[in-house]
């Protein structure tokens, strides 16, 4: 039952994507690229992806955290951490960079896997590649990175 | 570059629906709704036993322009206009710098932001700077 669910929520996810427009990097690389707005090519949907979004989950998980427990039962899994340590720059930093040369994050990425092509699953690949090697990077034991697994 | 056109009612529709699907894996499994993070946990070695869920949340992602397809008969095709190597050093760096970093667009963009996190702030405007910054070498100086 639990998992049926967690399926229904990954759709309304893929969906919001979809019907957002960000299952198309282009539109997310004519959200990133500030130097078209003179011409008229910038597209600040994204500003309204992430605002419709943020207005909802804002609201929403101050009214389901009030609750004592998720409704499948454990606990209530929210990030600690409040550090800023290099990580919480470097690592978005090379996100960056990423997104902004195919114009896909890992959500819309998933979202592109049927109708993308051979691209997205080049994309995919990659992605899992890369993820793999930063947590064993994370993981592994030696003075000169930080000592706590967060991925 | 092909253009796009600004859909805001659709975008914050669909933003919408992005929100609510945190809400409702935050109240069901109590847990964030963050695609990198939920991936990276896809692959082995194993901490807990929620496999099975995280994969069936991915799953939804996947097929969700499928159901779009069969809805309205239409599904939105992607225009990818980057280059097979390049896709794929985008990837390498997407992969390693979301879990790097804790979190993509969707869990510190989204998840973090609306929890007031100062670290997804951070998180955020590191991202954003340095997409912003790589697209405008990419497409205005090289």
């Amino acid at each position: 039952m639990s998992v049926l669910v967690q399926f229904a929520i990954g759709l309304v996810f893929g969906l919001g994507l979809v019907i957002a427009g960000m299952s198309n990097p282009a539109k997310v690389l004519n959200f990133l690229d500030l130097a078209a707005i003179p011409s008229g090519g910038w597209d600040p949907s994204l500003a309204f992806v992430m605002a419709g979004a943020i207005a909802v989950t804002f609201i929403g998980f101050r009214l389901v955290l009030r609750r004592p427990q998720p409704i499948f039962g454990g606990t209530f899994h929210l990030p600690s951490a409040t550090e800023i340590d290099a990580r919480i720059v470097l690592g978005p930093a090379i996100f960056g960079v990423g997104w902004g040369l195919a114009g896909f994050c890992p959500g819309p990425a998933f979202t592109a896997l049927t109708t993308g092509g051979s691209a997205a699953a080049f994309f995919i690949v990659a992605m899992l590649l890369g993820m793999s090697g930063a947590r064993w990077l994370a993981n592994r034991p030696s003075a000169l990175l930080p000592a706590t697994p967060h991925a | 570059m092909m253009a796009t056109d600004f859909t805001p009612v659709a975008s914050l529709l669909g933003g919408a629906l992005i929100g609510a699907s945190a809400v409702m894996l935050m109240a069901a499994k109590g847990r964030i709704a963050g695609v990198s993070g939920i991936t990276v946990r896809l692959l082995p070695p194993y901490s807990d036993s929620e496999f099975a869920g995280r994969l069936a949340f991915i799953l939804g992602i996947v097929v969700a322009p499928l159901v779009v397809l069969l809805v309205t008969g239409t599904a939105p095709v992607p225009t990818i206009e980057t280059g097979p190597a390049l896709l794929v050093l985008a990837g390498l760096l997407v992969g390693f710098g979301s879990v790097w970093g804790n979190g993509c667009t969707s869990g510190h963009g989204v998840c973090g932001l609306s929890r007031l996190s100062v670290r997804s702030l951070v998180a955020t405007l590191t991202f954003m700077a340095t997409a912003m910054a790589t697209v405008f070498l990419t497409r205005h100086v090289f």
